[in-house]
């Protein structure tokens, strides 16, 4: 692309969000940016997927990001810690920066981003191995070995995923044998014993039962204080329950942004107001 | 922001429709209720005022229907946004009809009361102005409601002062009633009660506009002055 013509109408679309964010609530007040996106597109060979997204994501908040099935959601979360790379025919342009670096830089160790920003999928996917050996996984992959600092990790990490006095007991059985919401925590337990500044959640509780949900949702309450959490989700009461600030996508395009409470009570687009009243418009 | 696309549960639809159309029977209702109360103010009729008086059972009864239609739809749909914004304005709607209901219910006492009595030479003609005016305000502010038309709403709004100051004058007026002549007392004291009573259902068709504005604007106008809430609609 070249150059001065990307300029030119990037400096033009600046002005149109400066407009935007005094009108429309596309902003975290003053609260400490985590990640910032800018004009972020995406394309899968020819096909674009995502459509010049331009958002803050709060530090120690819950940011949720709601909308239809292949609005783009969960192809922006992947964009968080380049998950995306591993699909040949993806591109990108446009800034993603995580504590003002950008991401996308070749100078960027994928790892090391990726231990920075950890991520849970929709299905619980532990690792055949004991529970205990699931937590620790992280750590062994990083050299450490030591027993002490291993079992003081995963006590932690257990505590903190709310799972210890669930499974203090049994921490050398296997993780297979554990129920789904539980597989789910032992997984989030894992992503939090590497201690990441950013917390992924595609899908977090959709596969499991109401009160695992109320579990992991209680639990992401809590894990806030720690890391910066960004979640999809289909279900809109949990967007509107567990998060601070929600972004409503559609079609590859960020249609609002704002505060939680905001947005599901007065959002100021009528594609947002349809869909997360249950309309078709 | 309130759109008129449909849901895709019909269920959901009909539902929300349905107490729509229950909060206008019960403000149909509330209006003849306002109107018979003044109307047996103006010409002593007993019947009339009894009746007016029975009627606030069924005004009651729809109220507690409603709030229950509402908590059910909350229950069971969780309605966002703009839906949820009805649901809350509905809520609050009704609990200001039912006040109208219960004042006119008071008026028809007062009703009762003076047709016992001698009649003024004017025969409450300050009253009758009072009171036309009050019901035009419920009816406009009912209609507002029905279009959910927040602009309506703020015009509505602003009829409140005019009634309130209306209501000072006859206040003015009865006082000096009854300094004039000590015998009228106990008469223009029932008099002040019920203007008194068409005072309080200015004021309750006033919070039904402000209720009105949140559920189409989703901003919360109350207990602010009406420059304010103009300045808040017009969105400064």
């Amino acid at each position: 692309m070249e150059a001065t013509k990307e300029q030119q109408t990037t400096s033009a679309r600046a002005i149109d969000i400066e407009t935007l964010q005094r009108g429309q609530k596309l902003d975290i007040g003053n609260e400490t940016t985590c990640i910032a996106v800018k004009y972020f597109n995406l394309f899968y060979g020819q096909k674009q997927a995502l459509f010049d997204i331009n958002m803050k994501v709060a530090k120690n908040r819950v940011t949720a990001f709601i909308g239809p099935s292949g609005c783009g959601k969960s192809t922006l979360l992947r964009s968080f810690n380049r998950m995306n790379d591993l699909i040949d025919s993806v591109q990108i342009n446009g800034e993603m920066l995580l504590d003002g670096q950008d991401i996308n830089k070749p100078s960027v160790n994928v790892a090391d981003l990726r231990r920075q920003v950890g991520m849970v999928f929709q299905k619980p996917n532990p690792f055949p191995k004991s529970i205990y050996e699931n937590v620790a996984y992280g750590l062994r992959l990083q050299g450490v070995n030591d027993r002490s600092t291993l079992d003081k990790v995963v006590e932690k990490s257990l505590k903190g995923a709310a799972l210890w006095d669930e499974v203090k007991d049994r921490l050398h059985e296997s993780a297979m044998g554990m129920s789904g919401g539980q597989q789910q925590r032992l997984v989030i337990a894992r992503a939090i014993a590497i201690e990441p500044e950013v917390l992924l959640l595609d899908e977090p509780a959709s596969a499991l039962d109401p009160l695992s949900t109320l579990k992991i949702e209680e639990l992401i309450y809590e894990l806030k204080d720690k890391y910066t959490i960004v979640i999809v989700t289909h279900n809109m009461q949990q967007a509107a329950r567990v998060s601070d600030y929600t972004a409503f996508m559609y079609m590859g395009e960020l249609i609002e942004f704002g505060a939680t409470d905001e947005l599901f009570t007065n959002p100021s687009k009528k594609q947002t107001e349809d869909y997360i009243t249950g309309r078709y418009g | 922001m309130v759109t008129n696309s449909q849901h895709i549960s019909q269920q959901f639809e009909k539902e929300l429709q349905d107490i729509r159309s229950l909060v206008l029977a019960m403000g149909g209702l509330i209006e003849q209720q306002v109107a018979n109360a003044q109307k047996a103010l103006l010409t002593a009729d007993i019947e009339l005022a009894r009746s007016v008086i029975a009627l606030d059972e069924e005004v009651n009864e729809l109220e507690v229907k409603i709030d229950e239609e509402c908590i059910q739809i909350i229950a069971l749909r969780q309605p966002t946004a703009s839906d949820l914004r009805l649901v809350a304005g509905i809520l609050k709607t009704i609990t200001d009809l039912e006040r109208i209901g219960d004042e006119s219910v008071s008026i028809a006492r007062m009703a009762m009361n003076l047709s016992e009595k001698d009649r003024p030479k004017k025969n409450y003609r300050e009253l009758q102005s009072m009171g036309n005016h009050v019901l035009g305000m419920l009816r406009d502010a009912l209609d507002a409601f029905a279009r959910v038309d927040a602009e309506q709403a703020m015009k509505v709004a602003h009829e409140d002062r005019d009634i309130d100051s209306e209501y000072e004058s006859i206040i003015r007026q009865l006082i000096t009633y009854m300094m004039e002549d000590p015998r009228t007392v106990t008469r223009v004291i029932d008099m002040m009660w019920s203007a008194r009573s068409l005072e309080r259902i200015g004021d309750h068709a006033s919070n039904i506009c402000e209720h009105v504005i949140y559920l189409v604007e989703g901003k919360d106008v109350r207990h602010l002055s009406l420059e304010k809430m103009e300045e808040v609609v017009q969105g400064k």
